[in-house]
Protein backbone atom coordinates (compact mmCIF):
# COMPACT_ATOMS: atom_id res chain seq x y z
CA UNK A 1 0.00 0.00 0.00
CA UNK A 2 1.03 3.71 -0.56
CA UNK A 3 1.35 5.83 2.60
CA UNK A 4 3.03 9.15 3.03
CA UNK A 5 5.25 9.53 5.64
CA UNK A 6 6.81 12.72 6.60
CA UNK A 7 5.81 13.92 3.69
CA UNK A 8 7.54 11.33 1.22
CA UNK A 9 5.42 8.89 -0.27
CA UNK A 10 6.75 5.64 0.62
CA UNK A 11 5.22 1.94 -0.22
CA UNK A 12 4.50 -0.38 2.56
CA UNK A 13 3.00 -3.94 3.62
CA UNK A 14 -0.79 -3.68 3.62
CA UNK A 15 -2.05 -3.38 7.06
CA UNK A 16 0.86 -2.28 9.08
CA UNK A 17 0.67 -0.90 12.25
CA UNK A 18 2.26 2.13 13.20
CA UNK A 19 4.28 0.58 15.74
CA UNK A 20 5.85 -1.79 12.89
CA UNK A 21 6.76 1.96 10.91
CA UNK A 22 8.32 3.06 13.17
CA UNK A 23 10.33 0.28 14.16
CA UNK A 24 11.50 -0.18 10.10
CA UNK A 25 12.10 3.48 9.92
CA UNK A 26 14.73 3.73 12.87
CA UNK A 27 12.10 5.84 14.96
CA UNK A 28 11.03 2.81 17.08
CA UNK A 29 13.07 3.38 20.17
CA UNK A 30 13.38 7.24 20.53
CA UNK A 31 11.41 9.58 22.06
CA UNK A 32 9.03 10.59 18.72
CA UNK A 33 5.55 11.19 18.74
CA UNK A 34 3.38 10.14 15.93
CA UNK A 35 0.50 11.80 14.30
CA UNK A 36 -2.25 9.82 11.93
CA UNK A 37 -4.34 11.72 9.28
CA UNK A 38 -3.90 15.16 11.75
CA UNK A 39 -5.02 12.95 14.29
CA UNK A 40 -2.37 12.35 17.56
CA UNK A 41 -1.75 8.73 18.25
CA UNK A 42 -0.48 8.30 21.56
CA UNK A 43 2.45 5.67 21.86
CA UNK A 44 0.42 3.18 23.78
CA UNK A 45 -1.57 2.63 20.81
CA UNK A 46 0.80 2.23 18.04
CA UNK A 47 1.24 -1.41 18.23
CA UNK A 48 -2.73 -1.88 17.84
CA UNK A 49 -3.25 0.93 15.27
CA UNK A 50 -2.82 0.09 11.53
CA UNK A 51 -2.29 2.13 8.56
CA UNK A 52 -4.70 1.96 5.37
CA UNK A 53 -3.58 3.29 1.68
CA UNK A 54 -2.92 6.64 1.12
CA UNK A 55 -2.76 7.30 5.19
CA UNK A 56 -0.88 10.69 5.99
CA UNK A 57 1.54 9.62 8.83
CA UNK A 58 4.04 12.07 10.73
CA UNK A 59 6.90 10.96 12.76
CA UNK A 60 7.98 14.27 14.81
CA UNK A 61 10.57 14.88 17.37
CA UNK A 62 12.27 17.70 19.40
CA UNK A 63 15.12 20.14 17.96
CA UNK A 64 16.61 23.33 18.99
CA UNK A 65 14.41 26.20 18.60
CA UNK A 66 13.94 29.44 20.66
CA UNK B 1 12.41 39.43 52.22
CA UNK B 2 10.24 36.84 51.26
CA UNK B 3 11.23 34.41 48.62
CA UNK B 4 10.98 35.96 45.13
CA UNK B 5 9.68 33.18 42.94
CA UNK B 6 8.30 33.57 39.21
CA UNK B 7 4.79 31.96 38.80
CA UNK B 8 3.65 30.15 35.66
CA UNK B 9 0.08 28.96 36.38
CA UNK B 10 0.80 26.48 39.48
CA UNK B 11 4.46 26.31 39.14
CA UNK B 12 7.30 28.20 40.13
CA UNK B 13 10.94 28.83 39.55
CA UNK B 14 13.33 30.37 40.98
CA UNK B 15 14.97 31.54 37.66
CA UNK B 16 13.81 34.70 35.39
CA UNK B 17 15.89 33.91 32.43
CA UNK B 18 14.47 31.27 29.82
CA UNK B 19 16.53 30.38 27.10
CA UNK B 20 15.80 28.98 23.83
CA UNK B 21 18.06 25.79 22.60
CA UNK B 22 18.07 27.76 19.11
CA UNK B 23 20.87 28.21 16.54
CA UNK B 24 23.58 27.06 18.98
CA UNK B 25 26.89 25.21 16.75
CA UNK B 26 26.45 21.77 18.44
CA UNK B 27 23.89 20.23 21.34
CA UNK B 28 27.45 20.19 23.51
CA UNK B 29 27.75 24.04 23.62
CA UNK B 30 23.62 24.46 24.22
CA UNK B 31 24.05 22.05 26.85
CA UNK B 32 26.96 24.00 28.61
CA UNK B 33 25.60 27.34 27.82
CA UNK B 34 22.10 26.04 29.76
CA UNK B 35 23.98 25.36 32.70
CA UNK B 36 25.80 28.43 33.16
CA UNK B 37 22.42 30.57 32.23
CA UNK B 38 20.53 28.92 35.13
CA UNK B 39 17.49 28.11 32.76
CA UNK B 40 14.88 26.76 34.41
CA UNK B 41 12.38 27.01 31.63
CA UNK B 42 13.71 25.51 28.17
CA UNK B 43 11.55 26.14 24.67
CA UNK B 44 12.25 23.57 22.17
CA UNK B 45 10.98 23.07 18.63
CA UNK B 46 9.17 20.29 17.09
CA UNK B 47 10.35 19.12 13.74
CA UNK B 48 10.04 16.12 11.70
CA UNK B 49 12.13 13.04 12.68
CA UNK B 50 15.02 12.24 10.46
CA UNK B 51 16.95 8.90 10.95
CA UNK B 52 20.02 10.32 9.67
CA UNK B 53 19.89 13.24 12.19
CA UNK B 54 18.80 10.39 15.44
CA UNK B 55 22.27 10.81 17.01
CA UNK B 56 21.49 14.70 17.47
CA UNK B 57 18.01 13.38 19.77
CA UNK B 58 17.93 17.05 22.04
CA UNK B 59 15.22 15.40 24.08
CA UNK B 60 17.15 12.99 25.63
CA UNK B 61 20.37 15.18 26.99
CA UNK B 62 17.56 17.85 28.34
CA UNK B 63 15.11 15.31 30.16
CA UNK B 64 18.03 14.47 32.07
CA UNK B 65 19.16 17.76 33.61
CA UNK B 66 17.51 17.82 36.47
CA UNK B 67 15.62 21.47 37.42
CA UNK B 68 14.74 21.66 33.44
CA UNK B 69 11.25 22.37 32.38
CA UNK B 70 10.54 21.98 28.46
CA UNK B 71 8.48 24.36 26.80
CA UNK B 72 8.02 23.29 23.60
CA UNK B 73 7.29 26.39 20.53
CA UNK B 74 5.18 26.37 17.76
CA UNK B 75 6.97 27.44 15.77
CA UNK B 76 6.28 26.65 12.03
CA UNK B 77 2.32 26.87 12.94
CA UNK B 78 0.65 29.92 10.36
CA UNK B 79 -2.47 29.93 11.82
CA UNK B 80 -4.44 28.55 15.36
CA UNK B 81 -5.40 25.54 13.99
CA UNK B 82 -1.46 24.30 12.79
CA UNK B 83 -0.72 26.01 16.50
CA UNK B 84 -3.22 24.01 18.35
CA UNK B 85 -2.36 20.56 16.39
CA UNK B 86 1.40 21.35 17.46
CA UNK B 87 0.87 21.92 20.58
CA UNK B 88 -1.18 18.62 21.40
CA UNK B 89 1.83 16.80 19.52
CA UNK B 90 4.29 18.77 21.94
CA UNK B 91 2.48 17.35 24.85
CA UNK B 92 2.52 13.82 23.43
CA UNK B 93 6.12 14.00 23.17
CA UNK B 94 7.15 15.74 25.94
CA UNK B 95 4.34 15.39 28.48
CA UNK B 96 5.05 19.32 29.86
CA UNK B 97 1.92 21.68 29.79
CA UNK B 98 3.67 24.62 28.93
CA UNK B 99 3.59 25.63 25.37
CA UNK B 100 4.70 28.99 23.54
CA UNK B 101 2.34 29.43 21.49
CA UNK B 102 4.08 31.42 18.08
CA UNK B 103 2.68 31.83 14.98
CA UNK B 104 3.88 34.22 12.69
CA UNK B 105 2.77 33.77 9.15
CA UNK B 106 5.38 35.57 7.84
CA UNK B 107 8.86 34.12 7.61
CA UNK B 108 10.40 37.27 6.75
CA UNK B 109 9.81 39.12 9.30
CA UNK B 110 8.58 36.24 12.38
CA UNK B 111 5.87 38.99 13.72
CA UNK B 112 3.09 37.27 15.62
CA UNK B 113 -0.50 36.82 14.15
CA UNK B 114 -2.34 38.47 16.52
CA UNK B 115 -5.22 37.31 16.09
CA UNK B 116 -4.76 33.74 15.21
CA UNK B 117 -2.69 33.90 18.59
CA UNK B 118 -5.36 34.64 20.92
CA UNK B 119 -7.52 31.72 18.88
CA UNK B 120 -4.90 28.99 19.61
CA UNK B 121 -4.64 30.26 23.12
CA UNK B 122 -8.16 30.63 24.18
CA UNK B 123 -8.32 26.42 22.56
CA UNK B 124 -4.96 25.18 24.52
CA UNK B 125 -5.91 27.05 27.45
CA UNK B 126 -9.07 25.36 27.81
CA UNK B 127 -7.57 22.63 27.50
CA UNK B 128 -5.15 22.42 30.42
CA UNK B 129 -2.08 24.28 28.47
CA UNK B 130 0.01 26.66 30.45
CA UNK B 131 -0.30 29.02 27.54
CA UNK B 132 2.56 30.92 27.01
CA UNK B 133 1.96 33.28 23.66
CA UNK B 134 4.43 35.42 22.06
CA UNK B 135 2.71 38.51 20.76
CA UNK B 136 2.68 41.81 19.30
CA UNK B 137 3.38 44.38 22.19
CA UNK B 138 0.24 45.43 22.67
CA UNK B 139 -1.53 46.41 25.63
CA UNK B 140 -4.97 45.58 24.39
CA UNK B 141 -4.01 42.77 23.14
CA UNK B 142 -2.33 41.20 26.23
CA UNK B 143 -5.63 41.80 28.31
CA UNK B 144 -7.27 40.03 25.81
CA UNK B 145 -5.14 37.22 26.30
CA UNK B 146 -5.07 37.18 29.78
CA UNK B 147 -8.92 36.94 29.81
CA UNK B 148 -9.15 33.93 27.63
CA UNK B 149 -6.52 32.19 30.51
CA UNK B 150 -3.50 32.62 29.15
CA UNK B 151 -0.18 31.88 31.87
CA UNK B 152 1.63 34.69 30.75
CA UNK B 153 2.06 36.93 28.29
CA UNK B 154 5.31 37.43 26.25
CA UNK B 155 5.79 40.32 24.23
CA UNK B 156 8.54 40.80 21.58
CA UNK B 157 10.94 43.33 22.86
CA UNK B 158 11.77 43.48 18.63
CA UNK B 159 11.70 41.13 15.86
CA UNK B 160 12.96 37.28 16.96
CA UNK B 161 17.00 37.22 16.57
CA UNK B 162 17.08 40.79 15.34
CA UNK B 163 19.36 42.04 18.03
CA UNK B 164 17.61 45.41 18.73
CA UNK B 165 16.39 45.24 22.26
CA UNK B 166 13.90 46.79 24.19
CA UNK B 167 12.26 49.10 20.96
CA UNK B 168 9.09 48.09 22.24
CA UNK B 169 9.63 49.22 26.04
CA UNK B 170 6.47 51.97 26.17
CA UNK B 171 4.16 49.48 25.12
CA UNK B 172 5.91 46.93 27.53
CA UNK B 173 5.41 49.07 30.74
CA UNK B 174 1.38 49.89 29.70
CA UNK B 175 1.19 46.19 29.97
CA UNK B 176 3.06 45.68 32.81
CA UNK B 177 0.37 48.24 34.45
CA UNK B 178 -1.97 46.23 34.01
CA UNK B 179 -1.27 42.78 33.77
CA UNK B 180 -2.46 39.82 36.29
CA UNK B 181 0.03 37.21 34.48
CA UNK B 182 3.95 37.74 34.45
CA UNK B 183 4.88 39.49 31.75
CA UNK B 184 7.88 38.27 30.06
CA UNK B 185 10.22 39.67 27.18
CA UNK B 186 10.17 37.25 24.08
CA UNK B 187 12.41 38.08 21.49
CA UNK B 188 15.06 40.67 20.24
CA UNK B 189 17.48 41.05 22.86
CA UNK B 190 21.15 41.34 22.48
CA UNK B 191 22.92 42.26 25.07
CA UNK B 192 22.27 41.34 28.84
CA UNK B 193 22.12 45.26 29.99
CA UNK B 194 18.32 45.16 27.91
CA UNK B 195 18.30 41.93 29.90
CA UNK B 196 18.34 43.93 33.07
CA UNK B 197 16.41 46.79 31.88
CA UNK B 198 13.20 44.88 31.19
CA UNK B 199 13.69 43.58 34.92
CA UNK B 200 14.16 46.80 36.31
CA UNK B 201 10.89 48.08 34.11
CA UNK B 202 8.91 45.04 35.92
CA UNK B 203 9.12 42.12 33.48
CA UNK B 204 8.80 38.84 35.14
CA UNK B 205 11.58 37.39 32.89
CA UNK B 206 13.08 37.32 29.77
CA UNK B 207 13.57 34.68 27.24
CA UNK B 208 16.43 34.67 25.18
CA UNK B 209 18.21 32.55 22.69
CA UNK B 210 19.69 34.37 19.28
CA UNK B 211 21.79 36.59 22.00
CA UNK B 212 23.06 33.43 23.78
CA UNK B 213 23.48 30.97 20.94
CA UNK B 214 24.91 33.89 18.36
CA UNK B 215 27.39 35.11 20.97
CA UNK B 216 31.08 34.80 20.40
CA UNK B 217 31.34 32.86 23.69
CA UNK B 218 27.95 31.40 24.23
CA UNK B 219 28.46 29.64 27.26
CA UNK B 220 30.59 33.02 29.14
CA UNK B 221 27.17 35.11 27.43
CA UNK B 222 24.71 32.64 28.74
CA UNK B 223 26.57 33.61 32.57
CA UNK B 224 26.31 37.29 32.23
CA UNK B 225 22.49 37.11 31.17
CA UNK B 226 22.17 35.13 34.55
CA UNK B 227 23.44 37.78 36.51
CA UNK B 228 22.02 40.55 34.44
CA UNK B 229 18.67 39.19 35.30
CA UNK B 230 19.43 39.31 38.79
CA UNK B 231 20.77 42.67 39.37
CA UNK B 232 18.07 43.67 36.99
CA UNK B 233 15.42 41.74 39.13
CA UNK B 234 17.26 43.32 42.56
CA UNK B 235 17.31 46.52 41.12
CA UNK B 236 13.23 46.35 40.70
CA UNK B 237 12.43 44.78 43.97
CA UNK B 238 14.63 47.69 45.37
CA UNK B 239 12.44 50.95 43.90
CA UNK B 240 14.29 52.84 41.42
CA UNK B 241 14.25 56.34 42.47
CA UNK B 242 12.14 58.76 40.29
CA UNK B 243 13.59 60.94 36.98
CA UNK B 244 13.89 63.94 37.66
CA UNK B 245 14.02 66.86 35.17
CA UNK B 246 16.03 69.18 36.93
CA UNK B 247 19.56 68.16 39.01
CA UNK B 248 19.45 67.92 42.64
CA UNK B 249 22.75 67.66 44.37
CA UNK B 250 24.25 65.17 46.31
CA UNK B 251 26.92 67.15 48.08
CA UNK B 252 25.82 70.03 50.40
CA UNK B 253 26.47 73.16 48.37
CA UNK B 254 28.14 75.10 51.23
CA UNK B 255 29.89 78.44 50.99
CA UNK B 256 32.76 77.54 52.24
CA UNK B 257 35.32 78.00 49.01
CA UNK B 258 34.00 81.47 48.36
CA UNK B 259 36.61 83.67 48.43
CA UNK B 260 36.07 85.60 51.46
CA UNK B 261 36.28 88.97 51.01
Amino acid sequence: MKVQVNGEPMERPAGETLAALLTALGAGSGRVATVLNDDVVPAAARATQSLSENDRVEILTFAGGG
Amino acid sequence: MSADLLQIGDLTFTSRLLLGTGKFSDSATMLRALAASGAQIVTVALRRFNPAQAADDLFGPLSQLPGVTLMPNTSGARDAAEAIRAARIARELCGSRLIKVEIHPNPQHLLPDAIETLEAARVLAAEGFLVMPYMPADPVLAKRLEDVGVASVMPLGAPIGSGQGLGASEMLRIIIENSRVPVIVDAGLRAPSEAAGALELGCAAVLVNSAVAAAERPVEMAAAFAQAVQAGRAAYRAGLMPRRSAASATSPLTNFLNAQT
